[in-house]
Parts: structure tokens; C-alpha cells; sequence
């Protein structure tokens, strides 16, 4: 590089040319990038997996794959959505917008930056490669209960154990950085209770992150033990306690939960509050009830285990703490429709998306409160009523705050506007069919479908047909999306700095030029 | 565009009285079992409450918020308001949200009391999830069996047509008696399983090295289908629960008939097998139990289900064969049958396999007796 002559000016360095720039790239709006595509790419993966389980389903009887196949599909359309999509898109969302909430130049640790995300395709990689093994992938459920992913799973469990662990360090390397950079590189003035939401809820998120990836880490690494050098932490034959595994796993699984969602509150309250003219009503209770739910998120794991036999008082327990976490949450709810109330409200794409989120989301969150209530859990739970639950605020919940998050901020990071047309389209396509998936989940859920089965009695064929026609659809919608965010790469109509009315008001990155330079804030803002 | 998107408004107003219509149906089609037992009617009622608790919040939330959309749009020249915080509005919903729960946790607490309860039963049977079927057995009688998936594997490959029962039926379903109070102890052979009965509101982990208990007490005769709730590998799907609830007479007769059978067995036991008698059983036994895994036709899935066809331990090592049997593989699918089946079986099957297929041309033919596995049995006791 040193014989490349350099004529541009110092200090102002574009990207490097080539596959190289997304290589070795230090800047957060590249690495940004490369979480979001990588997220992308990663949905359609895990979504082929579920057009898979579907089709299946469509009829009762096994017509296209066979119950060990359908095993993998469910287990790694899990794994994937959760580790591989989800949680990626927010890391990706963090880098592209948390330097320029703030003020910041970059994130405070880019070369750690660049690390966190390679690492990513390295455990997608591993954990993708062993569905092509002969023993096949991981087939005991996202949740991987021991000892059906001990001494009972395929070999192949090594590399899955392995990719958690890449997968763990490259969260906890993300995590690490992010609080750097909230706590050192704040412009002058911001204050903490200054901070844009998505900041706020990405700083607890990353507390949760550091909380509880190393307890991951712990189980997975107690089940390689188990299955390779003798103990038996999980085998009961051994003196361990299968139990124990359900114990340490929903510890990290429940905040796990969380951490998925939190970022989606941050995005929702500024889309919000953009398309409602109206700042966030209660800012201040809104910082408070996510680091409530945050905190109480570490004391209702055991919801996830009412059925294994735990004292009633225990029971009791973790029915209380769970049906308390209904509280802040539904501080949110009221808060956001408090900020649509007397505002001047537009319907651009991400506010609908924004807007389906308000409303689905709360239905997860009434799902989810009925299965706090542990008498009714003893019928509700592993069967389609969790599905329900869970897909629900994943879906219409996390996806929707990351697609919504997309269209808002996209003519920021393009410097172009998406087709608003197309994106009502998407929006209608998507609401549609994300309904007719999930909704009627709740329906044989209730009626009795156990969950992760590959075939089903004949009562519940009508529902699994409209499910499975649903999906397709879902599926097939998702296709426009992408088709949407490559024609806004490539060109429309060119976005102004505040690109929304009146967003010059509401946050630093919208006194950027669109698109955002590639350096910005160089030199600190002021915040007043 | 906008006519569309008034019909699709519309649409989502109409959506949850559709929905709360279908479920005020309380068909079972669309909503939770009413059950039999006092439990079962009670958590069915408890879920209505809080459903409809959920209903109501939802309405008026989702009112407020549709009617806000609307009344506020900028398209009809709404000007925002310029508020952002309201002290007393915030400390108004988190207490009323607070009560609300206080509301949904009383009737709960309550119920879960009622249900939580593991006083000894008049009757108390052992229930053990094994991979894919259930063993039970009835602890004072000292008799038990496995209850198998009885729906055809051309069933359910759709070569003939689905029954009524498709997957929801057993070879042989648990017997209780209707009006007395039974505590099933549950527990699981290998991986964990949960043993589900909707209608009696009995959800259940079986859990290897725990014994789980629950009860029950059924007033109506009848019989009621479950099925396993917690993935437990390949055929999760394929090991459901029936339980038949028969008046105390015909259940009494019926504990009499497998004490007799069981007596029966024993005596079988020390009788002097031919080959053929052994490869009869064996052949029966060796469908429903093994050929899951290593296939009807003994050739396996390898790696994870090894062949039996042309294995050295089969054709030509029955020592060896007895003791995978009998105690299983370390670390492997493969369990161990010695506690949960007669002698007989375990030696009709080692024959069976010994025989079948190309084994008995090309291996040494040897045949194991029930004898033989009584000697080995005695051998380990020592
Ligand atoms: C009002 C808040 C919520 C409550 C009270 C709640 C309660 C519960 C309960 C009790 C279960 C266990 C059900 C069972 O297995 O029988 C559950 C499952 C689950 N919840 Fe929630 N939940 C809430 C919000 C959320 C959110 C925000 C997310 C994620 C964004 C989430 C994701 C999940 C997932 C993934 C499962 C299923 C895990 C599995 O078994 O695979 N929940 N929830
Ligand atoms: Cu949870």
C-alpha cells in the first residue's frame, strides 16, 4: 500500500477498495453493514429451515422429510433466528447508529469491532456444516435439554458446542465495546438521561449480554465434559442432575429473551415519536422500566420449567416474578400510545411497522402473562400456545423493530429514499401473513398440539394448512423486502440530512448528511 | 390504495371479535379441554378469567391507540400537543396494572393449591418414558406393561388412509378406575419426556434419577388420549397416551387378568423353548421395540443406528449380545432392555436377530434361551 501515492488529504480517508474494505475495516458504519447483510443473509437461511417445517406440516403424515431431518430443522431454524439473525441485525443497528446518537467519531474499540463480527461467520459456518455431516446437526431443540444433547445426541453436538462458544465471545466482545463507547464517548452535554432510547436500551442490553453469555458458555462447556471426558453434570446414571442443566440454561434464556427485544423498544420510541411529532411521552419512566424488566429478567427463569417438578412455593415464586414483569412492559405500551395521543400522525413504512409492533407485541405479552399463571401452564406449555407466545414478540416483536429500524434509518445510511409504495405493500403482505402464521398457533396450541412434532393427529390438519399457507406467504414477502433495500442502495429519490419532518429536532444523526459520511463527528457536537 | 387500506383498517378492527368469538365457542377445536376432573374445570375456568382479563385490557388499549391514529393524523390537520410527561397519569397505570395482577394471582394461587398435592393415591402407578413408549406399572399389584403407538407405519407414510385415532392410539392403554384418587409417579429411562393428559390437566416431566409425582381422580368413565410433551429424539411424535377409566369392578378384573398373565410368564420362563417358539416372539418384539431404530429389515441408519445385518457381535458373539441387551450402551441410543422386559423376550429377540436375515446362513447360529438370561442375571447378581 505504502507505493500507492496518496493525492486525497490526510485525515479524511475514504474506505479501502475491494473485498479488503470489508476485510480489514475498523469503521463502524462498514462493520454495521456487514451485521446487517450478514443478519439478512442468516434470515432467509433460518427461513428456508421453517419453509421446511412447514411444508411438512401442511398435512399430517410424513410426506417430505422424516422425523430425524425434521428434528435438525426445528433445532437449527431456532439457533439461527435467535443467535444468527436477531441478535446480529441489533448488534448491526448499534455500530451503524450509536456513534452517531452520540456524537461519537466511531466505536470506542474498532479493531475488537472488526473481531466480533468475523467471528460470526466462522460459528454459522461450523454449525451450518454439520447438517451435511452424516450423523446429521443438532436435532435436540434450540434448548438443547441434556441428556438428549449429551448422551444421547449425534457426535456432531462437539461443533455445535463449539460454534456457541465462538458465537458467545463474539457477543460479549460486541457487549464490551458498546458500553465503552456509551460511557467514553458521549458528545459534550449528553448527559445519561440525555441519551437517545436506543442508546439507553442498547446500554442495558449489553449489561445483560456480559450477564449472561458466559453462563451459556458454562452449560455448553459442562455438556462437552459430559460427553467427552466422563463427568456427569447433567447424567443422572452418574450421580448428575438432568434437571440442573434446565436450571443454568433458562438462567441465560430468559434475559437471553430480553435482549432481544430491548433494542426493538429503543428503535419503536424514536419511530414513534418521529411520525407522531410529539417527543417520547415519558422519557424517564421509559429508561426505568427497561432497566426493570432488565433486572427482573434474572429472577424468572424457572416459568420456562413449571412441569419439572419443582415445590410449590417455588412454583409460586417465579408465577409472581414473571406476572410482575407485565408491569413495565406495560408501562412501554402506555407510554408509546401516549405519544401517538394528540400528535400529528403519518403512516410512513416504519411507522406502520412501528404501530403493528405496539399491537402484536402486546398480544405476546398477554400470551405471555397467561403462561405465567402456572395451573394454566400445566396445559399451555410445549405445545402450540408457546409457539404462539414466543413468535409473536420474536416476530411481529424483534423482526418488525429491525424492519422498521431499516426504513427508518436507511435513507441515512444510503443517502437515498426507499419506494414508500413497495414498502406499504411489504407492510400489508407482511401483517397479513404474519397473523395467519401465528395466530392460529394459539388455537391448536390450546386444542392440544404438542410442539416440535413432525406429524399430527387429524383434528388439528385445518389450522396447520392455513399456518403452513401463511408462512409461505411470510416467506415469499420477505423476498420484496430485500428486493426494496437493494433499489434504495442503488438509487431513488435523494434523502435530506433530517430526512423525516422535524427530525432535525430528535437526534444527532439526523444533522448528518444523508448519507452519513463515512467519518462523522470528527470533531465533538455540542449537546445542549 | 386507500380504498384497500380502508377495508383493511376495518379488517383489523373486526379481527378480535372474530377471534374472541371463535374461542367463546369453547369448542375444543379452538380453545383448552374442559377436562373431567374438579382440576382440569377449575384451570379451564382460571384460563377463561385471565383471558378474558387480557380481552379487556387489550380492548381498551388498542381502542385508545386506534382511536388516536385516527383522530390525530396529520392528514386531517392535527397539530401535536406539545406534552411529554405526566407524573401522576405514569404512577396512575403502573398501580392500576399492579392491582390488575393482584386480581389474576389470587384465583391462580388458589387453584395451583388444589392441584399441588402429593398425598399418597389408593392407587399408585409408576409411570417411566422410555424411548418412544410409556411403562407403566401398578406399584401395590406388582404387574406392568409398555403401552406402544398402534397406528400403522403405512399410516402415517399415507400408502393407506389416516383412522380416527391416527397417532393418538396404544397397544395396550393405562387402566384406572373412575371415583378413586390415583398418584402416578413419574419418572424417564433415558432422555426427558413429559406425560400429558388434557383432560385430567396432568402435565408431568419424566425425568431420568427423579420421580415426579402427580394425581388424579376421574368421575366419568371413558378414554381419555395424550401425548408426550417433551422432545425426546426421532419419534417424540410417535409415543402418545391413553388412559381407559373403567368402573372399579372391570378395573379389578382387569388387575386380576395381568397378575395371572404375570404368573403365567414366569412359569414360561423355565419351559424348554424351540427355536421356532423363540423366533416367533422374537419377531413380534423385535417390530415394535427395536425396529424404530434399527429397522424392520435389521439393516440400521448408520452411523447413528448401527446394522445388525452381517455385525460381528450378532453373528457370531452371543455372550457379547446378552450383555448389550441386558445393560445397554454407554453413550448411545441404545438402552437397556434387561429391567423392563421378561426374560423371555430379551432371549426371543437375541434369537430372533441371530437368526433373521442372512445372520443364521452366514454367523453361527447360536440360539439363547430364556435360561440363558436367568444364568447371566444370576451371574451379575453375585
Ligand atoms: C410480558 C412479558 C412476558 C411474559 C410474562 C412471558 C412469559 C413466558 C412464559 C411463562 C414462558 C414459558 C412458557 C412455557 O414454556 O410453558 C415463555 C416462553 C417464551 N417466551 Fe415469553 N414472556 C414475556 C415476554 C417475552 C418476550 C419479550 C420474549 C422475546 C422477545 C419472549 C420470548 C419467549 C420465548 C422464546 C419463549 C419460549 C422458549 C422455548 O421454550 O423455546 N417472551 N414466556
Ligand atoms: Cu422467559
Amino acid at each position: 500500500m505504502s507505493t500507492v501515492v496518496e493525492t486525497h488529504d490526510h485525515g479524511h480517508h475514504g474506505p479501502a477498495k475491494g473485498l479488503s474494505r470489508w476485510l480489514f475495516t475498523t469503521n463502524h458504519k462498514d462493520i454495521g453493514t456487514l451485521y446487517l447483510w450478514f443478519s439478512f443473509i442468516m434470515l432467509f437461511t433460518g427461513g428456508a429451515m421453517a419453509m421446511v417445517i412447514r411444508a411438512e406440516l401442511f398435512q399430517p403424515g410424513l410426506q417430505i422429510v422424516q422425523p430425524e431431518f425434521f428434528n435438525q430443522m426445528t433445532t437449527n431454524h431456532g439457533l439461527i433466528m435467535v443467535f444468527g439473525v436477531i441478535m446480529p441485525a441489533f448488534v448491526g443497528l448499534a455500530n451503524w447508529m450509536l456513534p452517531i446518537q452520540i456524537g461519537a467519531p466511531d466505536m470506542a474499540l474498532p479493531r475488537l469491532n472488526n473481531l466480533s463480527f468475523w467471528l460470526l461467520p466462522m460459528a454459522f459456518g461450523i454449525l451450518i456444516s454439520t447438517l451435511f455431516m452424516p450423523e446429521g446437526g443438532p436435532n435436540f431443540g434450540w434448548t438443547f435439554y441434556a441428556p438428549l444433547s449429551t448422551t444421547y445426541a449425534p457426535s456432531t453436538v462437539n461443533f455445535f458446542i463449539f460454534s456457541v462458544h465462538v458465537m458467545g465471545v463474539s457477543s460479549i466482545l460486541g457487549s464490551i465495546n458498546i458500553i465503552t463507547t456509551i460511557f467514553n464517548m458521549r458528545a459534550p452535554g449528553m448527559t445519561l438521561m440525555k441519551m437517545p432510547l436506543f442508546v439507553w436500551s442498547w446500554l442495558i442490553t449489553a449489561y445483560l449480554l456480559i450477564a449472561v453469555m458466559p453462563v451459556l458458555a458454562g452449560v455448553v462447556t459442562m455438556m462437552l465434559m459430559d460427553i467427552n471426558f466422563g463427568t456427569s453434570f447433567f447424567n443422572a446414571a452418574g450421580g448428575g442432575d438432568p434437571v440442573l442443566f434446565q436450571h443454568v440454561f433458562w438462567f441465560f434464556g430468559h434475559p437471553e429473551v430480553y435482549i432481544m427485544i430491548l433494542p426493538a423498544f429503543g428503535v419503536v420510541s424514536h419511530i414513534i415519536e418521529t411520525f407522531s411529532r410529539k417527543p417520547i411521552f415519558g422519557y424517564e419512566s421509559m429508561v426505568y422500566a427497561m432497566a426493570s424488566i432488565a433486572i427482573l429478567s434474572f429472577v424468572v427463569w424457572a416459568h420456562h420449567m413449571f412441569t419439572v417438578g419443582m415445590p410449590l412455593a417455588g412454583e409460586l415464586f417465579f408465577m409472581y416474578s414473571t406476572m410482575l414483569i407485565a408491569i413495565p412492559t406495560g408501562v412501554k405500551v402506555f407510554n408509546w400510545v401516549a405519544t401517538m395521543f394528540r400528535g400529528s400522525i403519518t403512516f410512513e413504512t416504519p411507522m406502520l411497522f412501528s404501530i403493528a409492533f405496539v399491537a402484536l407485541f402486546t398480544i405476546g405479552g398477554f400470551s405471555g402473562l397467561m403462561l405465567a399463571i402456572v395451573p394454566a401452564d400445566f396445559q399451555y406449555h410445549d405445545t402450540y400456545f408457546v409457539v404462539a407466545h414466543f413468535h409473536y414478540v420474536l416476530v411481529p416483536g424483534a423482526l418488525f423493530g429491525i424492519i422498521a429500524a431499516t426504513y427508518y434509518w436507511l435513507p441515512k445510511w444510503t443517502g437515498n429514499m426507499y419506494d414508500e409504495t413497495l414498502g406499504k405493500l411489504h407492510f400489508w403482505l407482511t401483517f397479513i401473513s404474519v397473523n395467519i402464521t401465528f395466530f392460529p398457533m394459539h388455537f391448536v396450541g390450546l386444542a392440544g398440539m404438542p410442539r416440535r412434532y413432525p406429524d399430527y393427529a387429524l383434528q388439528f390438519a385445518d389450522f396447520n394448512a392455513i399456518i403452513s399457507v401463511g408462512a409461505f406467504m411470510f416467506g415469499l414477502t420477505q423476498l420484496l423486502f430485500l428486493f426494496i433495500v437493494i433499489k434504495t442502495i442503488r438509487g431513488g429519490k435523494q434523502a435530506s440530512p433530517e430526512v423525516w419532518e422535524g427530525a432535525g429536532e430528535l437526534g444527532l444523526e439526523w444533522t448528518l448528511s444523508s448519507p452519513a459520511p463515512y467519518h462523522s463527528f470528527s470533531i465533538p457536537p455540542q449537546v445542549k | 390504495m386507500s380504498y384497500i387500506k380502508k377495508v383493511l383498517t376495518k379488517l383489523i378492527f373486526v379481527m378480535p371479535l372474530l377471534v374472541s368469538a371463535a374461542v367463546f365457542a369453547e369448542s375444543s377445536d379452538y380453545n383448552m379441554s374442559v377436562g373431567v376432573t374438579e382440576v382440569s374445570k377449575s384451570i379451564f375456568e382460571l384460563h377463561m378469567v385471565i383471558f378474558w382479563i387480557c380481552v379487556a385490557i387489550g380492548v381498551i388499549v388498542f381502542s385508545i391507540m386506534f382511536w388516536s391514529l385516527w383522530k390525530y393524523r396529520k392528514s386531517k390537520g392535527a397539530v401535536p400537543a406539545d406534552f411529554d410527561d405526566n407524573f401522576w397519569l405514569e404512577i396512575g397505570w403502573t398501580v392500576a396494572a399492579t392491582l390488575v395482577l393482584v386480581w389474576m394471582a389470587v384465583p391462580s394461587t388458589q387453584v395451583m393449591v388444589e392441584a399441588y398435592d402429593d398425598a399418597e393415591g389408593e392407587i399408585n402407578i409408576l409411570i417411566t418414558g422410555h424411548q418412544w413408549k410409556w411403562h407403566y406399572e401398578y406399584l401395590e399389584d406388582e404387574v406392568g406393561f409398555f403401552s406402544n403407538l398402534s397406528t400403522s407405519q403405512e399410516q402415517i407414510d399415507g400408502e393407506v388412509p389416516k383412522g380416527e385415532f391416527y397417532l393418538r392410539e396404544v397397544d395396550e392403554p393405562l387402566v384406572i378406575p373412575t371415583n378413586t384418587r390415583v398418584r402416578f409417579l413419574i419418572t424417564g429411562n433415558d432422555v426427558i419426556h413429559s406425560w400429558w393428559v388434557p383432560d385430567f390437566a396432568v402435565k408431568q416431566d419424566a425425568i431420568p434419577g427423579f420421580i415426579n409425582t402427580a394425581w388424579t381422580n376421574v368421575p366419568e368413565p371413558g378414554i381419555y388420549r395424550g401425548a408426550c410433551t417433551e422432545l425426546c429424539g426421532i419419534k417424540h411424535a410417535f409415543m402418545p397416551v391413553v388412559v381407559r377409566v373403567v368402573e372399579r369392578e372391570e378395573y379389578d378384573d382387569f388387575i386380576a387378568q395381568k397378575v395371572t398373565l404375570a404368573e403365567a410368564e414366569r412359569l414360561l420362563t423355565s419351559k424348554n423353548w424351540t427355536k421356532e417358539e423363540l423366533m416367533e416372539r422374537g419377531e413380534q418384539f423385535y417390530n415394535t421395540n427395536c425396529a424404530a431404530c434399527h429397522q424392520a429389515n435389521g439393516a440400521g441408519i448408520p452411523p447413528v443406528f448401527p446394522a445388525l445385518v452381517g455385525s460381528q457381535v450378532v453373528m457370531s458373539d452371543s455372550a457379547k449380545q446378552i450383555e448389550i441387551l441386558m445393560e445397554g450402551v454407554q453413550g448411545s441410543a441404545m438402552a437397556a432392555f434387561g429391567d423392563s422386559y421378561s426374560e423371555i423376550d430379551i432371549a426371543a429377540v437375541i434369537t430372533y436377530t441371530r437368526q433373521a436375515w442372512s445372520n443364521g446362513d452366514n454367523g453361527d447360529g447360536v440360539i439363547v434361551t430364556p435360561k440363558d438370561i436367568v444364568d447371566y442375571k444370576n451371574k451379575i447378581d453375585l
